[in-house]
């Protein structure tokens, strides 16, 4: 299969790829897939007080086309605040990576990375309240 | 002197023609195009000669006993379904059961499922870590309805190749014919029809240095003489076999292809066991976690499956796509299912999810094999700073203690 050249350059350029500490309570995490199926994804968010993604990370184990999604996911969510983050749909992935058919579920699953990590951020904030 | 890029390292899935291959087909495409089967002019007669001088070189190559034996077909796709439906429509009233492996290429076993529906009974034997089939379990599986087994001489995945001759002695006594999907072994380890009591043999010219599209389908003519069913009806080609006219310079190749490897086989072989081994103890040293899918004692000398634990195999042929090779991962599959042969060997999905097949061949260079190595650590090394579970495995996480949110 080709890859578009907006892949390869994700693929071969990552960006944000790290890890946040976890145990900070203004970090979300969010792990989703599994090794069983090929491919499982960490991002994670650094939160401001007034809401906003100040930091985003990740690492994949997956195809190109999941490192390239987590990498444009984290790129598209850092600035943004939670409520705009939480709106990114695959469907914004795929077309802006060109994806084949065979490669939606890599973009499902940066979409569910994200909320995920969300998630996370908002009940440590519950907890904390 | 600089590396020519991209490397082909991926020689199971075919093979570049031989030049003196080549050169000895070009004449048979005009000068002497006649077709074999005309009878009554010197172009057929040239053309019938070339091909049974073809047929010797192949006979020979897998020590038949006469060259008689070969039926020439379009490939091994081909051969594998006119041995088992011919022989299995041919026997049908002798029996109805047929034994075969779970790793065998999908030649053998989407034809052997079609059977199934047609009413046949099929045993698919399953193989232990080291990808070989026990000829115990061929004895154990071995009933009075048996008719066949088939099984195949080398693996195209793992390369692991079969321990065919003391299966051969199993059928043999029993009266049962055997067939073997060759296709991968021949001229690169032992492989002897008579010594091993084979009645059924599938090869290819495309991965022995031969072109495309022609193949070969050895049937035993004595002790016992083989009978089959023909699946291609028309002019009675082949003894009857396989109707079609044949495609001569193909076959000249394939002659060619095989005299060659007779010729020098062996001594390739060698030279490709030396650069495997290069191959898989740089990596080997380099790197943890690196895990062999099979054998290493009964493999094809220019196989190497691996898998680089915590990197996905599609994600590491994009980090070296300069170098083609090939993986087991599902990513590369339209089916989101890992390679059936691992799974059978009991590798875990995540591993086979991993691995990478690397396939050496004739034209392999030390210095592609040099290049390869590092720059295959290199990428290992920058994908599992990038791998969550290499990361967790780092922490001392047991990743089956993980709940996972499969999707
Ligand atoms: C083990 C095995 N059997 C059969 C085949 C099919 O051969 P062909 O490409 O000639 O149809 C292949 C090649 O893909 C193979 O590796
Ligand atoms: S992770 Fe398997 S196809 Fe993308």
């Amino acid at each position: 299969m080709a890859y578009s050249d907006k892949v390869i350059d994700h693929a071969e350029n990552p960006r944000n790829v790290g890890t946040l500490d976890k145990e900070d309570p203004t970090v979300g995490t969010g792990l989703v897939g599994a090794p069983a199926c090929g491919d499982v994804m960490r991002l994670q968010i650094k939160v401001s007080d007034d809401g906003v993604i100040q930091d985003a990370k990740f690492k994949t184990f997956g195809c190109g086309s999941a490192i390239a999604s987590s990498s444009l996911a984290t790129e598209w969510i850092k600035g943004k605040k939670v409520e705009e983050a939480e709106a990114i749909k695959n469907s914004d992935i795929v077309n802006e990576l060109n994806l084949p058919p065979v490669k939606i579920h890599c973009s499902v699953l940066a979409e569910d990375a994200i909320k995920s990590a969300i998630a996370d951020y908002r009940a440590k904030q519950a907890a904390k309240r | 002197m600089a590396i020519k890029l991209p490397i082909f390292m991926d020689y199971h899935s075919t093979t570049p023609v031989d030049p003196r291959v080549i050169e000895e087909m070009l004449p048979y495409f005009n000068e002497k195009f006649g077709n074999a089967a005309s009878r009554s002019h010197a172009f057929g007669w040239t053309a019938e000669e070339a091909v049974d001088y073809s047929r010797e070189r192949i006979g020979k190559l897998i020590n038949a006993q006469s060259e008689k034996e070969i039926v020439f077909t379009s490939g091994a796709t081909e051969s594998n379904n006119v041995a088992i439906k011919g022989v299995a429509e041919f026997y049908k009233d002798k029996g109805n059961h047929i034994i075969t492996s779970v790793i065998e290429h999908k030649a053998v076993l989407d034809t052997c499922k079609r059977l199934e529906k047609e009413g046949y009974e099929v045993t698919y034997l399953g193989v232990g870590k080291d990808g070989r089939v026990d000829p115990d379990d061929v004895k154990k599986a071995l009933t009075d309805k048996t008719i066949l087994v088939s099984i195949m001489l080398a693996n195209n995945e793992i390369g692991t190749v079969q321990p065919i001759e003391e299966i051969g002695k199993l059928t043999r006594e029993r009266g049962v014919l055997l067939h073997s999907d060759a296709v991968q072994g021949v001229g690169k380890v032992p492989f002897d029809v008579q010594k091993m009591n084979v009645d059924l043999a599938s090869i290819t010219a495309h991965k022995m240095y031969g072109p495309k599209g022609v193949g070969g389908l050895y049937v035993r003519r004595s002790k016992p003489r083989v009978r089959l069913v023909a699946q291609m009806d028309g002019g009675g080609h082949e003894r009857g076999m396989r109707s079609g006219t044949l495609n001569v310079p193909g076959i000249v190749g394939f002659g060619k292809a095989a005299d060659i490897m007779m010729k020098e086989g062996k001594e390739e072989g060698v030279r490709l066991l030396g650069m495997r081994e290069r191959l898989r103890k740089k990596l080997d040293s380099s790197l943890e976690e690196v895990f062999v899918n099979g054998s290493l004692e009964h493999r094809l000398p220019g196989n190497l499956n691996v898998s680089f634990a915590f990197v996905e195999g599609e994600a590491m042929m994009m980090a070296i796509k300069d170098v083609a090779v090939s993986s087991g991962s599902a990513c590369t599959s339209a089916s989101l299912e890992p390679s059936y042969v691992l799974r059978a060997l009991g590798v875990g999905d995540e591993l086979a999810h991993s691995s990478i097949r690397f396939g050496l061949g004739r034209y392999t260079t030390e210095e592609e094999i040099d290049f390869v190595s590092d720059l295959v650590i290199d990428k290992v090394k920058h994908l599992r700073n990038m791998s969550p579970l290499y990361e967790m495995y780092k922490d001392g996480i047991d990743l089956k203690s993980v709940q996972w949110v499969a999707h």
